[in-house]
């Protein structure tokens, strides 16, 4: 470890794999958590929503659910923001070339973060947390969707910037620098629309099997069994939707787009190093960079190249194409998270299933063994998030920004920043978050022992009839 | 265009100083004012639901800074490496410290939290003071853009100097701040602290003019050069004189508004003592990072002076409506 680039590359590899543990959960429970408000607030039978409609008791379990899971997401999103500073400053400190570099493009999407997203999202939880005894019922179930907005639309930016890196678009480049063309452009990115859908959704699946998880537990343990049943409900059935939608359309879509703009980082996640026509799809395979073969396949003929291009002969570009200085770093690294982030969502896809199967046939609640899986599912969807920017990350390399400045370039010059100045940092981060990650998983452990409230959490109204709702009550 | 975005972003820096410049130096003050842990409690509350919203603004000024000067941006917080992320880890410790609190019912954490609390607060209210006084006296730019300024080459005598003013400064602004919003025994020693401090500031203002005086002396000749910018020391002054007048009158609210207007009038002075540098370099070298060379392109400062008012304006609303309704009911009984 003696170059200043690998140091910095590992120190932002820990620090934004350790930070993205936290929005992910913080990204899926607030559309859960917007989605049991909305239906505490709505659903009242007086109102006119009849799809939302429920009874006092289920409103009641659904305010409560929202109060438990805003619990852990206060706790979460403390977490997010505290490691999340680093990320931003590290453009500076680690990777100043690159920050002066595309700092001209990249810089509205991070600005437009901090003053769109962060502090729409920072006021509301502020404003949820003090309580709906403090705001009332509109300004509270209005604050959790405004939470909700605040995360996504932090996702948003941070996925406009990284659809930048990983498909350049709407600059013009002067000198060692580059320069934002069109503003349009940049928002307008064909890669942002698939990469943003695929990512929140992976965000979402991780929000409804948490959600599930802490159901079969509760179940499982014979505790808040209400509260159990309606966020299990709720999120396998959600599971199944969203793990279908993972893979198409937006799956699918974010594979085109690597086919069609990195063809080295497509060849590096199937393996191909010879260009094929009618090319298999290999479920079981090890690529081996020395003898440019993948090795030990189980294949299906022609699925690749029908997949990737929807014609069973198209031909798929192979490693061979590319000068080996452009191809990935580590090929094998790209290949296998590519591998596990798949494999692990087809898993996700079957256990979600049959749960709603089970749940469908009225025997979730009783079969203990989908209850187990349930339980112990969720940590693997946070591998195949991570396993997902694997992908993207390590599959972009050799590239900061793909095509435009190599990682290499893209560091600050050891003479500001020597390689053993990054390693005492380095060893700083990894001490300090081993530490946070215990203490995040202690208060959760505890908020999860504690358990919602039991009291039926009184449920929220307006008063009287809500007049400005209910215009045929004259 | 980048004089405007120059403006601009002292005035984000400046409402996060005046903003979270509170809730640091009411953290500084932690174990001064808070004698029990019961009243430590107390004053975490005072500020415990808008400190996040507060720091958001540093974060928001560094996204506008990466956005208007990236180079400016690279540069500075490549070259003051250790300071950053020293910063950065402070700021980790208190956050989840002032988080976390009241996580546990349990006199050793909540003591722990206290501890890092006031530490983190303190440390962070010196460490932004030196790199002010780094910036203001410059730094050892090269050719290339980019410098190094090892850990202890920061701690100059001008920015310890800086450094002791910030601390002092925040302190005495958070003193005026628990003074307004904490009740009982502890408001009453916020009180006597914010008077006791008040002569440290004062001194420490007119102290510091000679000291920046012979480390940047556009300080004083950018004054006599644009005569009109005098209205900001000017504003220190009035802030100044308003938080003795108020302190003495016992309107803690107005002594607040003073200690602001004091905090808003040092900041502008330093801004317009720089401008036209926006990272200037030291021993007269000539490569200073200035709004012409460390901008970004004209398309994106010009986009972006769309899309930030709009921003701006809707935060505005959610700081006054989340302000009012956090501060109006501690006041009212």
């Amino acid at each position: 470890v003696s170059s200043n680039v690998t140091v910095d590359r590992l120190q932002f590899t820990l620090t934004v794999t350790f930070h993205y543990l936290f929005p992910i959960l913080t990204m899926g429970l607030g559309l859960f958590i917007a989605w049991l408000k909305t239906v505490s607030y709505l659903g009242r039978e007086d109102r006119r929503f009849p799809l939302l409609r429920k009874t006092p008791a289920e409103r009641a379990v659904h305010e409560c659910s929202a109060r438990f899971w805003m619990k852990i997401f206060a706790v979460t999103f403390a977490f997010g923001v505290v490691t999340g500073i680093p990320l931003e400053f590290q453009f500076g400190t680690n990777w100043a070339r690159f920050s002066t570099f595309a700092g001209g493009v990249i810089g509205q999407t991070l600005a437009l973060e901090g003053v769109f997203a962060f502090f729409l999202e920072s006021a509301f939880l502020g404003i949820f947390l003090a309580g709906v005894k403090r705001v009332g019922p509109r300004v509270h179930w209005l604050s959790a969707l405004a939470v909700f907005a605040g995360s996504w639309l932090s996702g948003f930016f941070i996925i406009a910037t990284n659809a930048w890196m990983q498909h350049p678009v709407g600059y013009e480049r002067s000198g060692d620098k580059v320069h934002l063309r069109s503003f349009g452009d940049l928002l307008t990115n064909e890669w942002l629309g698939w990469q943003y859908l695929h990512n929140m959704g992976g965000a979402a699946i991780t929000g409804a099997f948490v959600l599930a998880a802490m159901g079969a537990f509760y179940l499982l343990t014979g505790r808040h069994t209400r509260f159990a049943k309606t966020s299990l409900s709720i999120g396998v059935v959600a599971a199944l939707v969203l793990c279908l939608l993972q893979i198409f359309p937006t799956g699918d879509g974010q594979a085109k787009n690597v086919a069609d703009h990195q063809p080295s980082t497509f060849a590096a996640m199937e393996g191909i190093f010879e260009s094929e026509k009618a090319a298999p799809l290999v479920i079981i395979g090890n690529p081996n960079t020395e003898t440019r073969k993948l090795e030990s396949t189980i294949a299906f003929p022609d699925v690749l190249s029908f997949l990737t291009y929807k014609r069973w002969n198209a031909k798929v570009r192979g490693l061979n194409t590319i000068p080996e200085r452009d191809w990935p770093s580590s090929v094998p690294l790209v290949y296998y998270s590519y591998r596990i982030m798949v494999g692990l969502g087809t898993i996700l896809l079957l256990i979600a299933g049959l749960s709603v199967f089970l749940l469908w046939r009225r025997k979730l609640f009783e079969s203990r063994k989908m209850l187990w899986a349930l339980m112990l599912s969720f940590p693997f969807t946070y591998i195949a998030n991570i396993a997902g920017w694997t992908v993207a990350e390590a599959g972009r390399q050799p590239w900061t920004v793909f095509g435009l400045q190599r990682t290499a370039d893209a560091a600050t010059p050891a003479s500001s920043v020597p390689a053993g100045t990054a390693i005492f940092t380095l060893l700083g981060f990894a001490g300090l978050y081993l530490l946070l990650g215990i203490l995040y998983l202690m208060l959760i452990v505890r908020i999860v022992n504690r358990g919602p409230d039991e009291e039926p959490a009184e449920v929220p109204t307006d008063g009287p009839e809500p007049t400005a709702t209910a215009p045929a009550a004259t | 265009m980048a004089t405007a975005w120059f403006i601009l972003l002292a005035a984000m820096v400046t409402t996060y100083v005046v903003l979270d410049g509170f809730d640091l130096g009411a953290g500084a003050l932690h174990f001064l004012i808070g004698r029990d842990e019961r009243e430590r409690e107390a004053l975490t509350e005072t500020y415990g639901p808008v400190w996040n919203g507060n720091e958001v603004w540093l974060i928001a000024s560094g996204g506008v800074l990466f956005m208007a000067f990236p180079t400016a941006y690279s540069s500075a917080f490549s070259g003051l490496y250790f300071g950053l992320i020293l910063v950065l880890w402070l700021l980790i410790g208190r956050g989840l410290a002032l988080e976390l609190r009241h996580q546990l019912d349990n006199q050793m954490w909540r003591s722990a939290c206290d501890v890092i609390f006031w530490l983190s607060s303190a440390t962070l209210a010196f460490v932004l003071g030196v790199a002010l006084g780094n910036v203001v006296r410059g730094v050892p730019l090269r050719a290339d853009g980019f410098f190094h300024l090892p850990l202890f080459n920061l701690l100059n005598w001008y920015a310890l100097l800086v450094g002791v003013v910030g601390l002092v400064v925040l302190c005495a602004h958070g003193a005026n701040f628990l003074a307004l919003r904490a009740r009982g025994e502890p408001a009453a020693r916020a009180r006597r602290w914010a008077r006791r401090l008040w002569w440290v500031e004062a001194a420490l203002f007119v102290g510091m003019i000679g000291p920046t005086y012979a480390v940047r002396d556009e300080m004083l000749t950018n004054l006599s050069d644009h005569p009109w910018r005098i209205l900001f020391p000017l504003l220190a002054v009035t802030g100044l004189v308003a938080l003795l007048v108020y302190q003495r009158r016992a309107q803690p609210g107005r002594a607040f508004i003073g200690s602001s207007a004091f905090i808003v009038g040092l900041l502008t002075t330093m801004a317009a003592g720089i401008y036209p540098n926006v990272l200037p370099a030291h021993d007269d070298r000539p490569f200073s990072l200035t709004v012409d060379n460390a901008a970004a392109g004209d398309h994106a400062l010009r986009v972006a002076l769309y899309w930030w008012p709009v921003g701006i304006a809707l935060t505005v609303g959610y700081f006054v409506y989340a302000y009012r309704l956090f501060f109006r009911e501690r006041a009212s009984p």
